[in-house]
């Protein structure tokens, strides 16, 4: 188990799009090093023929009838948008300017 | 407290059946004492006096018409804050979600209103049902009314204190890892998560996909089931929701009796850790079951060790995907100085918006699910999984239920865990094997630990889609020690004060 480094937690949010305080990247690496040290005892399993489970109904490919159905009302959802422009949400840029 | 806020919802059936009592009545009862005493217990976000009023009428009037109502229509209950109702405001305990007014019913909602079931409002909870104390919400911490200076438990905290404070005799939780059971036992009340798939999970913000499923807390084992009723069923919005009958969790509620049926207690879950106090009243609750005609036996779940582990991998890898929803475009919180690119505005917007617990389960779950150790943890963590279910598996071919204390310890203190993740985590060490194996269990209260007088809890764990099996037992403990305390657990608890 290697220790977890504050570059490595400044690693871990930016893939997790968190804009951590230089604060936060300490006291995130003493606690996750503390708790993944602690998860990394599923390693001591042996676990050579088992087969992973990803959920307990053992359904799979659940279908429907390709039938139309009223779905929710644009309007009622974009009451609660951040920002509308043309019954649409209104994003910030996402592409440079240059 | 008004003698309509002591009953249970089963006898506030009969009476509002009976039509000796009004559902407008009923609901004003509970909100005056929800306005009275939650300053002193905080389990309430939300409350909705004119839309449960108007629920009440509705019910009063379909009933003067002699329209045909479910039993428990007329009923007041409390909603945890991570199930969307139309435009009642769903925080999830989060301030990214603060304000946001959700568009649609989720099927539980949909199927309480449908039943005629009055909702007070929204119950506070850990932030993304994250935790085991509520004290992880946005928003403030909920008070145990059993002792104010305690945690009531969590995640649902809230749905669990505000049917101990008897602001209302029926709650709705979610459980993902123990988040109904815990908080069911630190309070003193009774609460059941369902087989996962037997309650929809549409409109349910998920947390951990293929562990969390929502369930009943009430203060006795009856009005569980009758709730746990109302609430299941398949559901062809969600894909994993069961096509299959509801088992008949009432009529097994009602049975109160155990003769003859096998009962296994789980050998790991004791011991060191264990609070002795916890202990002694689940070896006396296994003696009350041999002394009404159980055989009772050990059974080793020998993976169970690993549940823990297992679990703040699995649980955190799905809350990483499931939680990047939350990047401040379509509604919630936006983090905007008006010059930012989308991708910084996701970045302020989430750092700004999520509490500690989440950002430290969204980067472990990120970390088991990077390149490089995603074999190590998350993949190594499926295969753990199925080895913790496969021991409930073989155990179920020998007993049928299995049991165990539902938490180590009693209720702690305020503000004793917040700054130990690891301490939190070990709450969830009994609840844990049932949640990763997708099957029911539920916690019944057992009496008081004789260190601190406070409430303890029996985990009963039933095989997949036999929840009835779990209620029946439920079911037969609570008779038996409500002869013998002549009421139930929760009738001990102290007054909170005001007009009583």
């Amino acid at each position: 188990m290697s220790r977890i480094t504050r570059e490595e937690v400044a690693n871990l949010a930016r893939l997790a799009r968190l804009d951590l305080a230089e604060a936060e990247l300490d006291e995130y690496a003493k606690q996750l090093e503390i708790i993944l040290e602690s998860v990394a005892k599923v390693g001591e399993v042996a676990t050579a023929d088992v087969k992973p489970m990803s959920h307990a109904t053992g359904l799979v490919n659940i279908f429907r009838e390709d039938k139309v159905e009223t779905s929710l009302d644009r309007e009622e959802i974009l009451k609660s948008a951040p920002a509308t422009e043309d019954f649409r949400f209104r994003v910030p840029r996402i592409l440079d300017e240059e | 407290m008004s003698d309509l806020t002591k009953l249970s919802a089963f006898e506030l059936s009969q009476q509002l059946q009976a039509g000796s009592v009004s559902a407008e009545e009923v609901t004003n009862a509970h909100l005056d004492r929800i306005e009275e005493l939650d300053k002193k217990v905080q389990s309430f976000l939300h409350i909705d006096k004119t839309g449960a009023l108007k629920q009440a009428k509705e019910v009063d009037s379909k009933r003067k018409e002699k329209q045909k109502l479910s039993k428990l229509a007329g009923v007041p209950l409390a909603l945890k804050d991570v199930l969307t109702q139309k435009d009642v405001p769903t925080t999830c305990g989060s301030k990214i979600l603060e304000g946001w007014l959700p568009p649609y019913d989720s099927t539980v909602v949909k199927n309480l209103k449908n039943a005629g079931i009055v909702i007070l409002g929204k119950t506070n909870m850990d932030e993304f049902a994250m935790g085991s104390s509520t004290e992880n919400s946005a928003y403030f911490s909920t008070k145990n009314p059993w002792d104010l200076t305690k945690i009531p438990g969590g995640s649902s905290g809230g749905s669990s204190a505000a049917v101990s404070a008897f602001f209302a005799p029926l709650s709705i939780g979610t459980d993902t890892g123990g988040s109904i059971r815990q908080p069911a036992a630190v309070t003193g009340i009774v609460g059941a998560k369902p087989t996962y798939g037997g309650v929809s999970r549409y409109g349910l913000v998920a947390f951990a996909s293929s562990l969390d499923q929502a369930g009943p807390f009430a203060r006795t084992v009856l009005d569980c089931a009758m709730l746990h009723e109302v609430m299941a069923g398949h559901d062809p919005k969600d894909s994993t929701s069961i096509n299959q009958r509801v088992p008949d969790v009432v009529a097994a509620a009602q049975m109160q009796d155990v003769k003859g049926m096998k009962i296994g207690y789980i050998k790991e879950l004791n011991g060191k850790g264990w609070q002795p106090g916890v202990i002694n009243r689940f070896n006396e609750s296994i003696e009350l079951l041999k002394s009404m005609g159980a055989e009772v036996k050990e059974i080793s779940l020998p993976h169970s060790i690993y549940a823990l582990a297992t679990y703040y991998l699995i649980a955190p890898s799905e809350a990483s995907s499931n939680l990047a929803r939350f990047d401040g475009m379509r509604y919630g919180l936006r983090v905007d100085d008006g010059n930012s690119s989308a991708e910084e505005v996701m970045n302020k917007t989430r750092e700004k918006g999520f509490g500690k617990e989440v950002k430290r389960r969204i980067m472990i779950g990120t970390y088991a699910l990077s390149s490089g150790y995603y074999d190590a943890y998350y993949a190594q963590a499926q295969k753990v999984r199925a080895l913790i279910a496969q021991d409930l598996t073989d155990a179920f071919k020998e007993v049928d239920v299995l049991i165990s204390p539902t938490s180590p310890t009693t209720a702690w203190g305020l503000g004793e865990r917040v700054n130990d993740p690891m301490a939190m985590y070990l709450a969830d060490l009994a609840t844990l094997p049932p949640s990763l194996a997708g099957i029911p269990a539920m916690s019944v209260p057992i009496g008081l630990a004789d260190e601190d007088k406070l409430p303890v809890g029996l985990q009963i764990i039933a095989p997949f889609m036999q929840d009835d099996r779990m209620y029946r037992v439920g079911g037969a403990v609570e008779a038996s020690l409500k002869s013998k305390w002549n009421g139930l657990l929760i009738d001990q608890i102290p007054t909170l004060g005001g007009a009583s």
